[in-house]
């Protein structure tokens, strides 16, 4: 009866801190939850997690019931005599050195299983991508297609895609939790993961390892799409031609982001003049949903503060306050916003 | 009564000399990690110059026999101390670190030759890695050889023996600790570094 | 042979500087050599360090309890983990566990003092200035912001330039110097200061973790103090150990830290589980269950600390048959530590268990301990650890170990020993609100940072947005924190009140088992009038209760208060050479005369120390004949 009881109370405990857990964070409202995964490596990865927790929540439900009963049953009541003067037991600690060991080959085996699975990716077939780690932000290319952007990675749907990890200046990590696991990116060395999207979408993603003042605004955005759609995409950016605006506007902002010593300098729009490397890719930037690396959306409002004053809008970015006037950045917002 | 310098101790080993050996276990676990530092970036320098290019190995070879003999010495020091003859260990106790400048000497000229070669700390990896670890144990001899003239000097003066010969044994536990060093140095940077 | 005089009254050398002779007062404290003084220096420093990192995360807390808030800059918060991180670790915890070694040590070993008096007054001093340099950058707006384990090459001068980052390089070699010191002098302490009888294994278990912990420091300190020394060359002298241009490898950096510093968190954890097997046998009135394996398991997780750093670093790319090896390595060391929890709960069970506030403490401990560990047994399973490195799932394993292990077991601790220190007791009332504060405040601030994490919450961020649904659990955590903060308030309340007004302690107040209660609370400046003679592992409680007498030996008797006995100068040198090494540190980052006037401070007060003899006073124990 006694016994039942405490079952029940396990039971209940049990399942109090699992939907804690899951309501915590496989939560709808919860766009990087790891447990939302929307691909094979992420959900591998996430199953495991699963494995550990639930181990993990049954250790300390028993031993942490044992440890509430003994400390009730055997507070001090008065008259107590002096306890017995035990010092061990040997049994006792042998099946206590055991039955973690039998526990711990339960995760072992699969973590050492996933370790070499994860690490060798299907081969035919796969998108690679080249993905480039800058202070705060992300350029991803794609040497297949010979194409550039940054920010929002765009792939297509069930396709593998390979990344290969590099950094431009200090150590980054690339994570897009419902897609992949983090992996680094570090500098002199390249580094390698994959991922498949299986469901189109946008998944988010961040940088993970500590970079310098804005670490917090490293973010990007996987764009998963239909296979047609991103082929559209594909050629869209490919059959880029010298760019001509009717509208006077983003006509003119056109000519000030190619005048000397502005921002040329930096960036690259293909069908322009502009062929920097220093800032991110420019050329779609009329289709990208966000601003400054994730952390804004792209309206014209935040882009006139963003070319007004970047440090303003993102601590410490690497884009230079470039005084321009009120003028020249609605022109400039009118171009920018009128790319593809 | 007890005395001050000889305390008792429930492992019987003297708490200095126990000390001291501490502090070279951990001192292994100092030189393992500059040593490997060097190991990782052998190889590794994109500009010039070169180990092959500077390493002198006949030259160092004489260096490393001037230390070795040192240890030699330091061993003669020791014992006299312990047999009480105060001129042997004065003796000992100079030539010992006699050898030690004689080692530095080397090493400076060593360091001239290599940075009229164009090898300095900025260089490149090799220039970065050499020179903190070699110029990390020159400083370990340095200050070797100054311990050693203090407890020369302090040997002047009429003390307690069994005090002054368990000071001399600890300088030459921390000397030969610092030839070693030096053999692997030696072994894995000059001989290994560019045979291999 | 040296005369009396000449031993005691110092011999001087031309420039050494007389024994100070002052008993009390101010330069009393500066120049004591009096393991039990500086255990108290010790606690005072650290507990105010404990207050400023806590007062840094009260502001991390702050910033992120809403999405975009800009309470403080980016910049600013960077600084803030970085400094609370570095804080609460190196000047907090590290140096409160001494302050237990330093005080208790002896004591419980049945002896005079450590076996080097000044270096240990050294150790100390090293500590303070070392925990001054690094926090001086607030004074000149050189904070560093590098985070605790400062990664390079974020550390290299082209990401962070100015003198930020060499306050906190140099800074940790300072304290590391002094750590390093205070661990060869308390492994001689322990192998060769105990009292006649007491062999290894009828140590109390304090006296094994100690011993532990102290071999973890010399081991893995030389790995961080190298990784230091390259990280200084390349700042200071532009080497190019770190530079990615001259095609340096960053991750030599990581191996140099995390081989000193997951050794690291086991120096931070053993102390504290050394208190816990101190206490559970006190209030549980039993022995520790499992003497001999607790020591086996304490040696055991101490050696293996030493091969699983890698863990911190299965996302650097180090391929899966590298983080295979490190994963299984990790796993196995949850074998040991269980076998410590086992043990535990065993010495409890079959005991009369009263609840005193340094028993809550400790079964705190235990609970918070075990939850901790458990999620680092999950970190450990390297394709699962991509999903959770540098998140606050993360965070949240490292304060259940930090907190709810190591600080815990500390505030046991420190009730547990208030007596001894002070002659009187901790309130009891204002000892329960504060266990109770902290453990609710701890879990509501750090339960809630495991779903954080879990949502893909990544650490280090000073703000983040909205849509990522991180907000409600964010407030829960910070309204912990100030929760933990009143708990931490009632702490020192308590502290103040119990010292002027506390209940006067009896001489053996909670019917104790070991050494330490067997002299006065608190005990004379030479510990013990006459050192016991061991012969049970629980001697006290064996004298007390199974009518073991106290032996004699010849050996006790040479050491006895009648002959008088001697007690170790004290000096003015160990302040004085951490002030040069302190100096010379300072004057690497502004002018070489600096530079050579720390060193000289150096160099001659390393002199005087060895020539200014072994001085100090004999003294006759009250009521015994002269
Ligand atoms: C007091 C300090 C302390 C302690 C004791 C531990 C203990 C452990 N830690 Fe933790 N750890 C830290 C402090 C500590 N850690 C810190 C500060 C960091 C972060 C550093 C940073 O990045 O800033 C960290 C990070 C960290 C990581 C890297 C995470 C990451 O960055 O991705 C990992 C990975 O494996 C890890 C694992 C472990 C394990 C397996 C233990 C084990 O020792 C735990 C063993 C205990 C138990 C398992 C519980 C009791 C056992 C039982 C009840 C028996 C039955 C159990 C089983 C069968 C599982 N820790
Ligand atoms: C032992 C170590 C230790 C301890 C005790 C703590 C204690 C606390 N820590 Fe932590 N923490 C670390 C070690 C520790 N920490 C480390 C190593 C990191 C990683 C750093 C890095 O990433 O580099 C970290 C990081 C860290 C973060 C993550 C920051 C980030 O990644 O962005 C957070 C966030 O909430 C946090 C919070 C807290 C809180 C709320 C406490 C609380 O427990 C604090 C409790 C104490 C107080 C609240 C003080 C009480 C003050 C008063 C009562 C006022 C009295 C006033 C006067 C006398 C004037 N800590
Ligand atoms: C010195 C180099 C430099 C110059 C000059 C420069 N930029 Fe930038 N720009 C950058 C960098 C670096 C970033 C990335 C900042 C970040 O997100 O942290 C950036 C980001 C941007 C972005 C956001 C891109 C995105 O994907 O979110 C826009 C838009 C932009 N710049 C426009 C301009 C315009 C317009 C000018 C000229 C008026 C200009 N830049 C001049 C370096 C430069
Ligand atoms: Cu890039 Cu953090
Ligand atoms: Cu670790």
């Amino acid at each position: 009866m006694v016994g039942n009881m405490k079952r029940y109370r396990h039971a209940a405990v049990a399942s109090a801190l699992l939907s804690l857990f899951g309501a915590g964070a496989a939560h709808a409202q919860a766009p990087q939850s790891v447990f939302a995964p929307a691909g094979p490596v992420a959900r591998t990865q996430g199953e495991l997690l699963s494995l550990t927790l639930y181990i993990a929540i049954g250790i300390f439900v028993v031993v942490g019931s044992i440890l509430l009963y003994t400390v009730i049953r055997f507070r001090e009541r008065p008259g107590d005599p002096i306890p017995k003067q035990i010092q061990g037991n040997t049994t006792l600690e042998v099946i206590w050195t055991v039955i973690p060991i039998v526990i711990l080959t339960v995760i072992a085996v699969p973590t050492v299983r996933d370790s070499f699975n994860l690490a060798s990716p299907p081969t035919d077939d796969v998108l690679e991508v080249r993905v480039i780690g800058h202070q705060w932000w992300w350029e991803f290319e794609y040497p297949q297609l010979g194409l550039v952007t940054a920010n929002e990675l765009k792939i297509p749907v069930g396709k593998v895609v390979h990344l290969t990890l590099e950094s431009n200046d200090v150590i980054h990590s690339f994570w897009v939790p419902r897609l992949a696991g983090k992996m680094d990116v570090v500098p002199n060395r390249v580094n390698s993961m994959w991922l498949v999207a299986e469901e189109s979408g946008i998944f988010y993603g961040q940088c993970a390892e500590y970079c310098g003042t804005s670490h917090a605004n490293m973010r990007l955005r996987v764009i998963a799409q239909p296979a047609e759609e991103f082929e559209a995409w594909v050629a869209a950016r490919r059959s880029v031609e010298a760019l001509a605006f009717a509208d006077d506007l983003a006509a003119r902002g056109k000519e000030i982001f190619e005048s000397t010593g502005s921002c040329w300098a930096c960036h690259t729009v293909d069908g322009t003049a502009a062929d920097g490397r220093v800032g991110p890719d420019l050329t779609d930037f009329g289709s990208r949903t966000t601003l400054a690396a994730g952390m804004l959306p792209n309206t014209p409002e935040n882009l006139a503060a963003w070319l007004r004053d970047p440090q303003a809008v993102k601590p410490g970015a690497l884009m230079p306050r470039l005084n321009l006037s009120d003028a020249d950045i609605e022109a400039l917002t009118a171009f920018l916003h009128s790319l593809l | 009564m007890s005395h001050v310098g000889v305390e008792r101790t429930a492992t019987g080993v003297p708490n200095r000399k126990l000390g001291i050996w501490l502090f070279l276990a951990s001192e292994c676990m100092f030189f393992g990690a500059l040593i490997a530092t060097y190991l990782v970036y052998q190889g590794q320098s994109l500009v010039g110059p070169y180990p092959e290019d500077l390493f002198n190995i006949p030259l160092t070879t004489v260096s490393t026999f001037v230390l070795l003999m040192s240890s030699l010495a330091m061993v003669l020091a020791v014992s006299a101390s312990q047999r009480q003859d105060m001129r042997g260990t004065r003796i000992w106790l100079g030539v010992t670190a006699g050898m030690g400048l004689i080692f530095l000497g080397f090493q400076a000229y060593e360091y001239a030759h290599f940075i009229q070669a164009g090898l300095t700390l900025s260089v490149n990896l090799f220039g970065s890695t050499f020179y903190v670890l070699t110029g990390i144990h020159g400083t370990h001899v340095l200050i070797g050889v100054v311990w050693l003239l203090s407890l020369l000097v302090h040997t002047l003066r009429p003390l307690d023996w069994s005090r002054r010969a368990l000071d001399i044994e600890i300088a030459g536990l921390y000397w030969h600790f610092v030839d070693v060093v030096w053999i692997v140095i030696f072994t894995v940077i000059y001989l290994l570094g560019v045979g291999g | 042979m040296a005369t009396h005089d000449e031993v005691y009254q110092g011999i001087r050398s031309g420039f050494a500087l007389p024994r100070p002779q002052s008993t009390t007062g101010f330069w009393s404290w500066v120049t004591t050599v009096d393991h039990k003084r500086i255990g108290i220096m010790y606690f005072v420093t650290s507990i105010f360090f404990f207050l400023v990192g806590g007062i840094e995360a009260l502001f991390i807390r702050a910033q992120l309890f809403a999405p975009n808030l800009n309470l403080i800059s980016a910049d600013r918060f960077n600084q803030l983990f970085t400094m609370h991180g570095t804080t609460m670790v190196f000047l907090a915890v590290m140096p409160l566990s001494a302050a237990f070694f330093n005080y208790l040590l002896p004591l419980m070993l049945g002896a005079r003092d450590v076996a080097f008096p000044r270096l240990n007054a050294f150790s100390y001093w090293m500590y303070l200035f070392g925990g001054i340099f690094i926090n001086l950058g607030w004074f000149v707006e050189a904070v560093p912001a590098v985070g605790w384990f400062g990664y390079a090459n974020l550390t290299s001068t082209t990401y962070t330039p100015g003198l930020a980052t060499d306050y906190w390089a140099l800074g940790l070699q300072i304290l590391g110097i002094g750590t390093l010191v205070s661990g060869f002098n308390f492994i001689v302490t322990i192998l060769n200061m105990r009292a006649p009888g007491m062999t290894l294994m009828k140590m109390p278990v304090f006296a094994w973790t100690t011993l532990v912990t102290s071999f973890l420091i010399i081991f893995s300190f030389p790995s961080v103090t190298v990784g230091l020394l390259l990280l200084t060359f390349d700042r200071l002298f532009g080497a190019n150990f770190f530079e990615v241009a001259a095609n340096a490898d960053v991750v030599l950096w990581q191996h140099l830290f995390w081989i000193f510093g997951h050794p690291e968190v086991y120096i931070l954890i053993l102390p504290a589980m050394g208190i816990v097997s101190e206490i559970l046998p006190t209030f549980a009135r039993k022995p520790l269950f499992g003497y001999s394996v607790m020591v086996f398991s304490t040696m055991l997780i101490g050696f293996m600390g030493f091969m699983v750093w890698s863990h911190h670093m299965f996302t650097v790319g180090l391929g899966p048959v590298v983080n295979s090896i490190f994963s299984l390595a990790t796993m196995a060391i949850a074998i040991p530590t269980g076998v410590k929890i086992f043990n535990w709960i065993s010495t409890l069970w079959g005991g009369s268990i009263r609840f005193r506030t340094p028993l809550l403490f400790a079964l705190g401990f235990i609970f918070m301990f075990m939850i901790g560990g458990l999620s680092g047994v999950m970190h450990s399973s390297a394709p699962s650890n991509a999903q959770q490195q540098d998140t606050y799932f993360v965070v949240a394993h490292f304060h259940y170990v930090l907190i709810g292990g190591a600080i815990f077991a500390l505030f046991a601790g420190i009730y547990y020993w208030f007596p001894k220190v002070t002659g009187r007791l901790m309130n009891e009332t204002l000892g329960k609100l504060n266990f109770i504060l902290m453990f609710i405040g701890f879990n509501v601030t750090f339960f809630p940072m495991h779903f954080l994490g879990l949502m893909g919450m990544p650490r280090r961020i000073y703000t983040y947005g909205p849509e990522l649904g991180l907000t409600f659990w964010n407030q829960v955590s910070t309204v912990g924190a100030f929760i933990l903060a009143v708990g931490v308030a009632v702490f020192l309340v308590n502290l103040a009140v119990s010292l002027r007004r506390g209940e006067i302690a009896a001489a053996d107040p909670w019917d104790a088992r070991t050494l330490e209660w067997m002299t006065s609370n608190p005990p004379p400046v030479y510990n013990f009038a006459e050192i016991p003679v061991v012969s049970a592992r629980d001697e006290f409680w064996a004298r007390k209760y199974e009518g073991v007498a106290a032996r004699e030996s010849a050996a006790a008797h040479e050491n006895s208060g009648e002959r008088g006995i001697h007690l170790p100068g004290n000096s003015y040198f160990p302040i004085l050479m951490a002030a040069g090494i302190t100096i010379f540190s300072l004057g690497l980052l502004y002018h070489a005369a600096v530079t050579f006037t720390g060193l000289a401070i150096t160099v001659l007060s390393l002199f005087g120390w060895a020539f200014e003899g072994v001085g100090g006073t004999i003294v006759y124990p009250e009521g015994e004949a002269r």
